[in-house]
């Protein structure tokens, strides 16, 4: 068939004329396009699997195969995982643990950002002696097993009458955000023009008024950045919630681990698949709707000034 | 720019950096001297400094639960850190043979990574469950014998887990090399091309070489990834069958607040911290310490 196609194009009598047209279906392209699609499916099959399972009824579930698309469409388990699957304990099901999710998501993502903006604005632009040794030790804290910390972190918590409290752990998040976000941030405000900063000093303005007036308004992409890691990382955690926090106030992994691998009762799979893709859904719809700036913050990471 | 006060100079600015040097020096200094010396005495349900020298280390090193979990991490890292640079990189390559459809490729491939540990891990559960999954699928199709069932066989159930680990991570590191083969300059493509060098003998001996940065870093991203894992194991195994898929960081957590036993916790961290170190440091050290000297 490429054959065919290239002899249209180049008559014997002319010559050849114009770039050598490319071969679409030669047999590199056919390798290349079947292995990344034969790849993209492998990655795509557990996004599809839970989909499915979740729409299913139990009968069916239990029939057999779990790639077969469901006969009958079934948003039951959706409504029962959402509302009355049992954790062990209760049988209030996932609701609770994701408003827990958010009440700790939102403080920590807006006092962790705020934090650590300030934080690497102050390492970019008014470095004071000292301050990069305390930079440097925060980087090489996000080396440390996040075990160390556990207990030495619940004494402060249990001190500052914080510990078992959504609080508590918004400061767990913060502390432990810090890192990455600091040097996320100061990356980000060295990489601005000096003259801009050296301008505004000469205006008179200080080290606040130049953050809130010259810096921040600057700072928009990298701020999206941030609160993007945040949420996704936040929000996907599950040691720190089930660490620092009481069956009450359990963020949503937690439920929703408590809820899948409670050995009550009955296995309901379909139940299960739906609580699962709910709790995937926030860092789901970030990711998708974000993209670049997702990509760019994990790279952050990656990325050493 | 000298100024007389020392103190004052810069003021906000010291003042604006309280909370980081506080996490610093307090969480993350302090903390980590603190469970080390805490891992020389009898702790229990509550810490206390009973000196008793090295006895939770022997005691540590002389629980099968954690040789186990010691194993299973060895196990689960060398595979995982072969397997995920050698499908990151092969994927980056692919991808980075301006194929179409690009974009949608790789958000494919790195959705996993935005989905949490549980979720993966309840999920590959789901696939791997013999009765439903994909054993039972093959069974169908007319290999009656066919087995795997790698969650509840516990001389493979660590592979379950690593299915899964590598699901959700190799996006990760393919982002982070295809960013490093972009960094590539054409120029050396174009001359490996005009000596006649085959393209894998250039990515092999040529540009890997060139990309050794995007390697290294990758490398202690991937690493001080692997010695975390805890959530996965939680959700999809609970360390079962038996023991089978015990590691660290959960014997860690289940001494100090399941059995209430903190010495035991502290001495398994602080391996734990003396595993890490053993990597970072010697990265750092190539990494800044060749910058101030030469």
């Amino acid at each position: 068939m490429a054959d065919a196609l290239e002899s249209k194009t180049t008559s014997l009598r002319d010559g050849p004329r114009g770039p050598k047209p490319r071969r679409t279906f030669s047999r590199r392209n056919i390798l290349l396009y079947g292995t990344l699609f034969v790849i993209a499916v492998y990655y795509a099959i557990p996004l599809y699997v839970m989909i499915v399972t979740s729409l299913k009824g139990m009968p069916e579930v239990r029939l057999g195969n779990i790639f077969s698309p469901p006969l009958e469409i079934t948003f039951a388990p959706w409504v029962k995982a959402w509302s009355e699957a049992c954790t062990g304990l209760t049988c209030r099901g996932l609701s609770i643990g994701f408003w827990n999710s958010v009440r700790i998501t939102i403080p920590s993502v807006i006092i962790s950002t705020i934090i650590a903006s300030v934080n690497g604005y102050g390492l970019a632009n008014w470095r004071f002696k000292g301050a990069n040794v305390f930079f440097t030790i925060l980087i090489f804290g996000s080396f440390i097993p996040y075990q160390v910390l556990l207990y030495p972190v619940v004494i402060l918590l249990r001190e500052i009458g914080l510990y078992g409290d959504l609080a508590g752990l918004v400061i767990v998040h913060t502390i432990f955000g810090m890192p990455i976000l600091t040097l996320l941030f100061r990356n980000y405000f060295s990489s601005l023009p000096e003259e801009l900063f050296k301008a505004a000093r000469v205006d008179g303005a200080g080290f606040w008024g130049i953050f809130l007036r010259v810096m921040l308004p600057m700072s928009i992409p990298i701020f999206a950045v941030a609160i993007i890691l945040q949420v996704t990382g936040i929000w996907n955690d599950f040691l720190f919630g089930v660490v620092y926090t009481g069956p009450e106030s359990y963020p949503m992994t937690v439920a929703l681990n408590n809820i899948v691998n409670s050995t009550q009762g009955v296995v309901e799979y379909n139940v299960n698949m739906a609580a699962t893709i709910i709790t995937g859904l926030v860092p789901l719809t970030i990711y998708f709707v974000s993209g670049k700036l997702f990509v760019r913050g994990i790279a952050a990471g990656a990325v050493k000034g | 720019m000298k100024r007389p006060n020392q103190l004052f100079r810069n003021f906000s600015a010291k003042i604006a950096a309280i909370p980081m040097i506080v996490t610093a020096l307090f969480v993350f200094v302090g903390g980590t001297a603190w469970t080390v010396v805490y891992s020389f005495t009898k702790s229990g349900l509550l810490p206390r400094l009973k000196w008793v020298g090295l006895d939770q280390y022997e005691r540590l090193w002389t629980t099968k639960r954690w040789i186990v979990s010691i194993q299973n991490l060895a196990i689960y890292g060398i595979s995982m850190l072969v397997l995920v640079f050698v499908i990151g990189f092969i994927l980056a390559t692919l991808i980075d043979q301006k194929v179409r459809f690009e974009n949608v490729i790789r958000t494919v491939i790195l959705y996993p990574f935005a989905l949490s540990f549980v979720v993966t891990g309840l999920v590959w559960q789901w696939i791997l469950n013999p009765e439903f999954g994909i054993q039972s699928i093959i069974r169908d199709l007319g290999w009656t014998n066919f087995a795997f069932d790698p969650l509840y066989n516990p001389k493979i159930a660590i592979f379950g887990v690593l299915i899964a680990g590598l699901w959700q991570g190799s996006g990760l590191v393919m982002v982070l090399m295809l960013a490093g083969l972009r960094g590539i300059d054409q120029e050396i493509w174009k001359a490996a091309r005009v000596d006649g060098i085959p393209a894998w003998k250039t990515y092999l001996f040529i540009v890997i070489p060139m990309m050794r940065p995007v390697f290294i870093t990758t490398l202690v991203l991937v690493v001080s990834g692997i010695v975390k894992l805890y959530d996965l194991i939680v959700a999809q195994t609970g360390g079962g069958p038996g023991i089978a898929t015990e590691v660290p960081a959960k014997y860690v957590y289940d001494m100090m607040f399941g059995a209430s036993n903190l010495g035991q916790g502290f001495a398994a961290s602080t391996m734990m911290l003396v595993t890490v170190a053993l990597i970072v440091i010697p990265w750092a050290m190539l990494e800044f310490g060749g910058k101030k000297h030469g």
